[in-house]
């Protein structure tokens, strides 16, 4: 019978140890560190208290990553959310009838390009000489229209969220798509032989019955926009100033730049607590949807 | 139930075609642009990167793929192929010993590795990068291909176990009296059933991988062991002003998911679909 008690270990163990020890425990010790004073260099570590908490939320920078990350969450929301889900309905639609699926794969593809690859391509596109936008308002006669994008103050942010919305409004109209036609087909039969239209079936019956789906749309967009980091890292760095500055963003440049790593873990210990809460309403809507 | 064509809704669906095709130009656009100028010569791109090209330069392809492209490509590649073969097996063998045997802690276990899909990589970087370097595996392949394995395992395991669970048990009762024990069992009866889902995996593990650019930026030194995200970067930097070879670069390396999602487009919508999670 021993052999018979072991057996199950044999399976759980290697995935269970590889979770906890790559996983749970960086971020248990993250939030240790975050009271601590350390360097990438050496091992020492001194104890701070919430200095650099302190230092977090009273540094100049706090604001604008705060309001960046925040802008970047509520247009991701209004684009991709709100429009993405318009869209589908839209690609279901039996006016557009077999197009749909052709549509919707163009739509989705830009989301399997890899981030740096997409932000060295804007880059281009943003750039003040040889971009494709200032060449384009030249070239239509707009020269007044042109701009520096990306080196500038006020818009550079502005332009990083505009990328996202190019690059992942069409994954989440591919979900949506599919929760769609998830949709059982006798009620839509049944709502027509009712007489309502289009319109009224889209809001009465499609949307409803993939409000599951929608709210998991958002919650992943919203936890996508406290992690934001590859976008900025690779068009502005963010510049100027730092006026295109992100949470994630400044995690890095403080651990592996300014080895300030106390401070890191601190903007570590943030980003965990807003990602978290918003994953746990993921949790337990997925669940409830199983049960 | 299609209804009588009034010339209203021909118009709307004509309206409609217009704005979704507007839209795939939107999408298209910027990319044509970016291969309209990787066939360009630096000059040309400058003088309007609108244009045609007047030469068309496709050696700037080569030129990318052999300035360091290549060596790239081979390290994605290998550190795909370890990542995803554990990523797999590992999970399966963890949602095995979840749905078969009947353990006191499964369900606390598996609520305690989904917890993992809620953490994010970030707040992981720093304590993993002093973890990595006091195990000797900091700028290793290693370095990266075991965060890797970890932080996917969660979501692979949660599709698994799904998969696992609607598999009847009296496939394996059969192999029980024939003597298989549960190693047996799982290679001959589970792995070979659950082929389609192991697919889904697999590819969205893939496109999660072959992209990630955080961890690999922060573990990685060398050159020689870049992935494709990072070895852009890189590139750039050593290409300095050579636009037009920049642009073929960012060419090739999108290339390859695009080609595989073109082929396995329903093992990957299932895979996105049933474990929604961004980047």
């Amino acid at each position: 019978m021993k052999k018979k008690n072991i057996a199950p270990y044999f399976y759980i163990l290697p995935g269970l140890l590889m979770v906890l020890c790559f996983v749970y425990i960086p971020i248990i010790v993250n939030c240790v560190y975050s009271f601590f004073r350390l360097s990438s260099y050496s091992s020492s570590m001194k104890f701070v208290g919430f200095s650099n908490f302190k230092r977090l939320f009273t540094n100049d920078v706090f604001p604008i990553m705060i309001r960046n990350n925040i802008y970047y969450c509520v247009i991701s929301l209004i684009v991709q959310v709100g429009f993405g889900t318009i869209l589908a309905l839209l690609l279901e639609s039996k006016l557009v009838g077999k197009a749909g699926g052709f549509y919707r794969n163009v739509y989705f593809i830009p989301s399997l390009i890899s981030l740096t690859a997409v932000g060295l391509m804007f880059s281009f596109i943003y750039s003040p000489q040889i971009g494709l936008l200032n060449t384009f308002l030249k070239n239509v006669g707009l020269v007044n229209l042109q701009q520096s994008w990306l080196g500038d103050k006020k818009l550079a942010i502005f332009c990083i969220i505009a990328m996202s919305q190019w690059q992942f409004t069409g994954y989440i109209t591919l979900l949506m798509v599919v929760a769609f036609q998830n949709v059982p087909q006798d009620y839509l039969e049944a709502a027509v032989i009712d007489g309502a239209g289009p319109i009224r079936r889209a809001i009465s019956i499609c949307l409803p019955l993939a409000k599951e789906q929608l709210l998991v749309c958002s919650i992943i967009t919203v936890i996508g926009a406290f992690k934001l980091f590859t976008e900025v890292y690779s068009t502005t760095s963010g510049g100027p100033g730092n006026n295109s500055q992100v949470l994630g963003l400044f995690l890095y440049q403080n651990a592996f730049l300014h080895d300030d790593m106390g401070m890191a873990a601190a903007t570590g210990v943030l980003i965990f607590a807003i990602t978290v809460t918003a994953s746990i309403i993921q949790l337990r809507v997925t669940r409830s949807g199983q049960e | 139930m299609e209804r009588l064509k009034s010339p209203k809704t021909a118009v709307l669906k004509i309206l409609l075609h217009l704005f979704l095709v507007f839209l795939v130009g939107v999408i298209v656009f910027p990319v044509l642009w970016l291969v309209l100028n990787s066939l360009k010569t630096n000059q040309e791109m400058f003088l309007n990167s609108l244009a045609l090209p007047k030469k068309w330069m496709f050696q700037n392809y080569a030129t990318a793929w052999n300035k360091g492209l290549f060596h790239y490509f081979k390290n994605s590649i290998l550190v795909s192929a370890v990542s995803l073969f554990f990523i797999l097996l590992i999970s399966s063998f963890l949602a095995y010993g979840l749905t078969r045997f009947n353990l006191k802690y499964s369900n606390f276990i598996f609520v305690l590795v989904l917890g993992g899909m809620a953490l994010s990589e970030q707040v992981a970087l720093v304590p993993l990068y002093k973890i990595l370097q006091s195990l000797k595996l900091y700028n290793t392949q290693w370095a990266i291909i075991l965060p890797y394995i970890a932080f996917r395992i969660p979501f692979t395991m949660f599709l698994l176990r799904s998969y696992f669970i609607s598999i009847p048990k009296e496939l394996e009762e059969a192999a029980i009296v024939d003597g298989c024990n549960s190693l047996q069992r799982f290679f001959h009866i589970i792995i070979p059933i659950s082929k389609p889902v192991l697919a889904s995996c697999a590819i969205v593990n893939l496109n999660f991988v072959w992209n990630e650019f955080l961890f690999a930026n922060v573990f990685l030194e060398s050159k020689s062991i870049m992935t494709i995200p990072l070895g852009l970067m890189a590139f750039q930097g050593d290409l300095k002003s050579d636009y037009v070879v920049m642009l073929a670069g960012i060419l090739i390396a999108s290339l390859p998911m695009v080609m595989l999602f073109l082929c396995m487009q329903k093992q990957f919508v299932r895979g996105l679909t049933q474990g929604a999670v961004k980047g």
